[in-house]
């Protein structure tokens, strides 16, 4: 048997600020195209399917399920991933943003494969409720599954994260 | 877990991608994706050529039409509007209360900022909220293709298990949710094993009062029965000693699956069941009482 090759399409992706021009086929998963044709690794993939969070980012600045997108659907949309988080200091690691901060000051994470998910979601979270209730941070990251830390830490993460947001060291 | 290779296109008018799905047996059509997306990749769907139609132009509206008086009043939801855009619509809301408290249950805010309603009425899945909601507010979607315009109501819109009756080539281009009349109310509830979770029983309750009395009374369920399904319990929910859920249950066979056996989703049925008629009830005579003394 023998198959005619996969027709691979142009695509567009506008990721941190930057353009990464990516040529895949149709069936390419965002997630995908961000970790292998624009070799941005932080999106981790877990679940494939929608469930765990894991590769969550920003699309226009909300939330979305990364292995939930095509990449040749995603050309008019700003993504941002993990590695769009940190914030420019002027050196090349840059500075951690108060989400991330809030992570390594609480013990948010522990293994960390679930983390990208989390950060992005919880930086949306907070640009839409920057000073959430206990029961809101909660909310906040009842799409994210987290196998390590039991959510204990992260919840305080969120509740720091709003601090930090709010310039209370 | 990756799809299976497809043809893509991504037409920017609704007559080229109804053209283009007029023209292909095996085509599907992609909007929100969130749950097409995971059958691909689990690929338990293979369609020969996806259509995007996310660059269609004039298909995200979320539009309320009317005062809540007559009988075209209700809210109109466009093929591309997500679920979030239509429960942060506070028109929409005021129009059909029980948009928004059904779509507060429909997955996480991160699949609803992506999926949209229309498409989630399309795909059909009895455990899924809006299309139960759709048929118990006696709704309707218009779908196009090659062949012209059609409306079909909520009724006649679910087949069998994640099948509607759509016809291969056409787009469904907007969702229609009749308005809460007044004297009418509605709730919903549901029983997840955690939040945003599928629901194990969701029940949601449309009563319409005159004087405070009930003279209507139907109730819907999400992942009872494998289509969604409303029942009429006008005769028990009036009566002071009805069974509103035995009622119910005379006409449900609750499904037996890993998540729930049939005896728990009995259960369910039954705790839900008066509690949600009781909740539209109140509801229905909260409005009425506003409504006078406005």
């Amino acid at each position: 048997m023998t198959t005619s090759p996969e027709e691979l399409h142009d695509v567009r992706l506008h990721v941190n600020g930057s353009v990464h021009e990516v040529r895949v086929p149709a069936r390419r998963l965002l997630s995908d195209a961000l970790r292998h044709d624009c070799g941005l690794t932080g999106t981790h993939v877990g679940c494939e399917h929608g469930v765990c969070g894991a590769c969550t980012i920003l699309v226009d600045g909300k939330p979305m399920r990364s292995c939930l997108m095509l990449a040749v659907s995603a050309v008019d949309a700003e993504i941002t991933t993990v590695e769009g988080l940190t914030e420019d200091d002027g050196t090349p690691q840059g500075r951690l943003s108060p989400v991330q901060q809030a992570f390594s000051d609480c013990h948010g994470l522990q293994c960390g494969f679930c983390t990208p998910g989390f950060l992005t979601t919880i930086t949306a979270g907070l640009a839409e409720n920057p000073d959430p209730t206990e029961d809101e941070a909660r909310e906040m990251i009842a799409g994210n599954l987290c196998r390590c830390t039991g959510y204990q830490n992260i919840v305080k993460s969120v509740l720091r994260a709003a601090e930090l947001g709010k310039g209370e060291e | 877990m990756k799809p299976a290779p497809f043809a893509y296109l991504r037409p920017a008018t609704l007559e080229d991608a109804l053209a283009a799905l007029a023209g292909q047996q095996g085509a599907k059509v992609l909007a929100g994706g969130q749950s097409l997306v995971p059958l691909l990749s689990m690929r338990l769907a293979a369609p020969s050529t996806l259509v995007d139609i996310n660059a269609l132009p004039d298909l995200g509206h979320v539009t309320v039409t009317g005062d809540g008086d007559g009988a075209g009043d209700g809210v109109r939801i466009g093929a591309l509007a997500r679920h979030a855009e239509v429960l942060a619509s506070a028109e929409a809301a005021a129009s059909q209360p029980l948009l928004a408290m059904a779509l507060s249950h429909v997955a996480h805010p991160t699949i609803r900022n992506r999926g949209t309603t229309v498409g989630s009425l399309v795909h059909a899945d009895a455990a899924a909220e809006m299309p139960m909601v759709l048929r118990l507010l006696e709704g309707s979607v218009d779908v196009a293709s090659v062949r012209g315009r059609r409306t079909i109501p909520a009724a006649e819109l679910f087949a069998g298990p994640l099948e509607s009756t759509l016809a291969h080539d056409e787009i469904a281009v907007e969702a229609f949710f009749p308005a809460l009349a007044p004297g009418a109310g509605v709730a919903f509830q549901e029983i997840a094993r955690r939040h945003g979770d599928y629901a194990l029983v969701g029940v949601a309750a449309h009563v319409e009062t005159e004087g405070g009395e009930v003279t209507r009374a139907r109730v819907g369920f999400v992942s009872v029965s494998d289509v969604p399904v409303v029942v009429d319990v006008t005769g028990a929910a009036q009566d002071p000693e009805g069974d509103p859920a035995g009622a119910a249950l005379a006409e449900l066979e609750p499904a037996d699956d890993i998540h729930a056996t049939s005896a728990y989703r009995a259960h369910l049925v039954k705790v839900l069941t008066p509690r949600v008629l009781a909740d539209a009830v109140h509801h229905a005579r909260q409005r009425s009482a506003q409504g006078k003394s406005a």
